[in-house]
């Protein structure tokens, strides 16, 4: 029996500042089935789904719900007609508890029975196996509580089609794990669901069927049982790509970078880095290995000179061949700036501490060169020129080079930030999670600039949380274990299973 | 001991219209509304209550004062309402600066209140009152009674019924926000303009509802600065009349932490530092040392609100973002 589709969408187009977002997308969701959607960043996966949402109105095209043609003009009538949304950012209130969240805009008596609706939320919260505190503030939650607080919201309102945009990129794998426990749940129960995700494994694992967009256009919809990582990726891309990461023989390695017992307390006077010592040599990428939050940003924040570390700490700068090193700890970012240093920093919080979201593209390519006009005058040119070229040369999405980062996609902001860290002509390049929220197209695109860099001399440190990414990019990896270094292993003869265990316990500890 | 009792009296009757703008205010703000406008809706609210108990009074054959006193409430409560509800247009449907627009109604609300206060004045000759009943309408206790009830009475019971009416919307209101859906709704407007609106509630709606409603309600405290007479003149327009109340129910809203029931003891300590030099005249201490006394504590409440950082104490945190729901 052929079921009946749940959404039905016919020609649907989206316009911003007239460069198209969704171009005559057709798409169909059945009921009881997860439906992956995919596509590169900026292939219009999420305005899609926020026309489905109400929160973009289309142009033109018609969505049909359970073969009824239907108008969704705000998130109300989403809710209306059964469809529940949840936003990659999620749409809570911080200082309200999650049941609070839940009833928002509900209709219903008067006065806020707030036992009753605490008892409908766990209720909800048994039948399909979350755990949830419905007296607990936002603020106190971690993410995945956040994340389920959001569906419970809209399973509370009766949704049977539910949307769920990047649900995992924030989450540990076993919470995704859950997740997916769940998602199945709702499926069997006759729910449609639909998720985007840029991680393919995922998609093998928990979707039915996938459904790809390519530049807002719609390139079709395959059953996940005869679909392969490399099929989709074709799919996704329009023409073949090879998935292998290509790893030139380091030539010639000099060091460029020793960093020698570096030490550090965070705020809580906690311990945060232990003592850490390595070399980074020009010409070879050095990987950097952790489970969140045991240090990597420190580490890198701290050579940097923004992160503070202890005075014995030492990161000696090697300029070029003549041995002669400069010391960078107990200066100032600036002072490290004017020693002519050439350290570029690809910093994890893109928006917030590599970029500013709200200046445009040549503004931001300036905050690197700003001190080189005359007289306190700004000298624009240069910037202009470098902003063109990164976005030509790596095919940066945006209508101009006066639009604000913020407005472009993850993955093209990433190229902006490593495109201008690049154009530093850096002699130590430090990025951490370059690739995280990236497309696959996108990393691929990344990891062969890192290359590139790499083949120049450069030596590149990359901090990244895909095992396998690092075991086939890096010639050596470095892999902290709450803080302390656990062990330095080669890139070419290490396993997964070894690094996996280094992440977890100390060196010493595994030789025994 | 009489003194202390006639202090605190004063100290409520100038508590009042303080109240009333901080309620009013704090309504907007709930929102994510910053409406610096409120002196100038209290011009507004002022000028139309006075003018609307007149000209009724003028036209009438024979006035009555209760119905004086109602036409003044509706027309203070209208006009404030029309200054907010200008303000509400500008700054929501057109997503005008809101610091930039609640300051041009603060200007626009003064010179509006002076005009016609002055134009109704020169119009019939000398200057505008209206009659001794509606005077007595703002001014007599509502629970004459128990007013003579000693100490008790004269502290509980004496006060004209805008007292009492203020501290009845107080308490609603605190209801309201604490325990309705729609209060609720209205709290996640001003936290997160894109959370409630994809939880389905109109934020427009919301928005331009609770900015009139609370522009409505300065301007009835607009109305009584200009009705009540304890200060010896009542129901004339004095120019200039509302003073600065407008500016201290913005800071009482801060001073309150966004709290309509925490605001009557904030509008209360605000009222007794105001009338202290009446009372407590002191040859060593200059009188306008007294009058800093209330921004001296707006200022020093601020600083421990900040430095608490208690969750629950801050301002509503899209206070002063317009929204526009496909902006990326």
């Amino acid at each position: 029996m052929n079921p009946v589709n749940a959404i039905e969408l016919c020609d649907i187009t989206k316009t911003f500042n007239d460069i198209p977002a969704n171009n005559k997308v057709c798409l169909q969701i059945r009921w009881g089935e997860i439906l992956s959607l995919l596509g590169e960043n900026g292939s219009g996966k999420t305005t899609l789904m926020n026309i489905l949402a109400g929160i973009y109105f289309p142009d033109s095209g018609t969505v049909y719900i359970n073969g009824n043609e239907v108008t969704i003009r705000s998130p109300k009538d989403a809710y209306d007609l059964g469809i529940g949304m949840i936003h990659q950012h999620f749409k809570l209130v911080d200082n309200m508890t999650a049941a609070e969240n839940i009833v928002l805009g509900l209709k219903g008596k008067g006065r806020l029975d707030r036992k009753a609706i605490s008892a409908k939320v766990r209720e909800i919260g048994e039948k399909y196996g979350f755990n949830v505190n419905p007296d607990k503030k936002i603020y106190d939650m971690s993410v995945s509580e956040k994340q389920t607080v959001e569906i419970i919201k809209v399973l509370y309102r009766g949704a049977n089609i539910l949307i769920l945009d990047e649900p995992t990129a924030v989450l540990t794998a076993q919470e995704a794990e859950k997740l997916f426990d769940v998602l199945k749940n709702m499926r069997d129960d006759g729910k449609a669901i639909i998720i985007i995700t840029h991680k393919l494994q995922e998609v093998m694992a928990v979707s039915d069927r996938v459904a790809v967009l390519r530049k807002g256009e719609y390139a079709g919809t395959v059953n996940t049982k005869e679909a392969t990582v490399q099929s989709l990726t074709e799919m996704m891309v329009g023409r073949t790509v090879s998935l292998n990461i290509e790893r030139p023989e380091p030539v010639d390695p000099v060091p460029r970078m020793v960093v020698k017992g570096i030490t550090s307390y965070n705020e809580e006077g906690y311990k945060i880095l232990d003592n850490v010592s390595f070399t980074a040599y020009g010409g070879e990428i050095l990987g950097i290995a952790g489970i969140s939050g045991c240090g990597q940003k420190e580490l890198l924040e701290g050579i940097a000179g923004i992160y503070p570390v202890t005075p014995d700490s030492s990161v000696e700068y090697y300029p070029d061949d003549t041995g002669k090193a400069t010391e960078l700890v107990g200066k100032r970012p600036m002072q490290i700036r004017k020693l002519g240093v050439a350290l570029s920093f690809v910093p994890e919080d893109r928006l917030g501490m590599g970029l500013v979201g709200s200046m445009d593209i040549t503004d931001n390519m300036m905050l690197r060169s700003y001190l080189k006009g005359k007289l306190g005058f700004t000298d624009r040119n240069p910037p202009k020129k470098l902003a063109e070229n990164v976005v030509e040369q790596l095919n940066v999405v945006t209508p101009g080079i006066t639009t604000p980062v913020s407005k472009l996609s993850g993955g093209n902001v990433q190229k902006v930030l490593v495109g201008r860290e690049i154009a530093a002509a850096p002699k130590v390049l430090m990025t951490a999670y370059a690739v995280r929220g990236l497309d696959i197209n996108t990393s691929y695109t990344i990891y062969s600039l890192l290359n590139e860099q790499k083949k120049a001399g450069v030596a590149v440190i990359y901090v990244g949380e895909d095992l396998d990414v690092l075991l086939e990019l890096c010639d050596r990896i470095l892999v902290l274990c709450g803080g302390k270094v656990s062990g330095i292993v080669d890139g070419r003869s290490a396993t997964k299973e070894q690094i996996g265990l280094m992440m977890t316990s100390l060196g010493e500890e595994v030789k025994k | 001991m009489t003194d202390i009792i006639n202090f605190l009296f004063a100290a409520v009757l100038a508590a009042c219209p303080l109240l009333l703008g901080t309620l009013g205010e704090t309504l907007t703000e709930k929102s994510g509304n910053l409406n610096l406008g409120v002196e100038g809706m209290m011009f507004m609210g002022g000028i139309a209550g006075l003018a609307g108990s007149y000209y009724y009074e003028r036209s009438a054959a024979e006035p009555a004062a209760w119905v004086s006193v109602t036409i003044a409430l509706v027309c203070a409560f209208l006009c404030a309402a029309l200054g907010a509800f200008i303000y509400s247009v500008l700054t929501i449907t057109l997503r005008a600066n809101q610091n930039v627009t609640g300051l041009a109604l603060t200007i626009f609300g003064a010179g509006f209140g002076n005009f016609f206060g002055e134009f109704i004045g020169n119009s019939t000759g000398g200057y505008v009152s209206v009659s001794q009943a509606t005077k007595a309408g703002f001014n007599d206790p509502l629970f004459p009674f128990l007013s003579n009830i000693p100490v008790v009475g004269k502290l509980l019971f004496s006060y004209n019924f805008m007292v009492y009416l203020s501290l009845a919307i107080a308490i609603f209101m605190w209801y309201f926000l604490a325990c309705t859906r729609k209060g609720l709704n209205l709290r996640a407007v001003g936290e997160r303009h894109a959370s409630a609106d994809a939880a389905g509630i109109n934020v427009t709606l919301y928005k331009y509802l609770a900015t009139c409603i609370g522009g409505g309600i300065t301007g009835l405290g607009g109305l009584y600065i200009v009705m009540n007479s304890s200060n010896g003149v009542g129901g004339v327009w004095v120019h200039n009349c509302i003073g600065g109340y407008g500016w201290l129910s913005v800071a009482l809203v801060i001073f309150a932490t966004w709290h309509p029931a925490r605001a009557i003891l904030c509008a209360l300590a605000f009222g007794t530092l105001s009338v202290m030099r009446f009372y407590f005249p002191s040859r060593i201490i200059p009188i306008s040392l007294y009058e800093i006394l209330p921004y001296l504590a707006t200022v020093i409440v601020l600083i421990t609100v900040s430095l608490r950082k208690k969750r629950e104490n801050q301002p509503p945190a899209s206070l002063g973002l317009a929204y526009f729901r496909e902006d990326r």
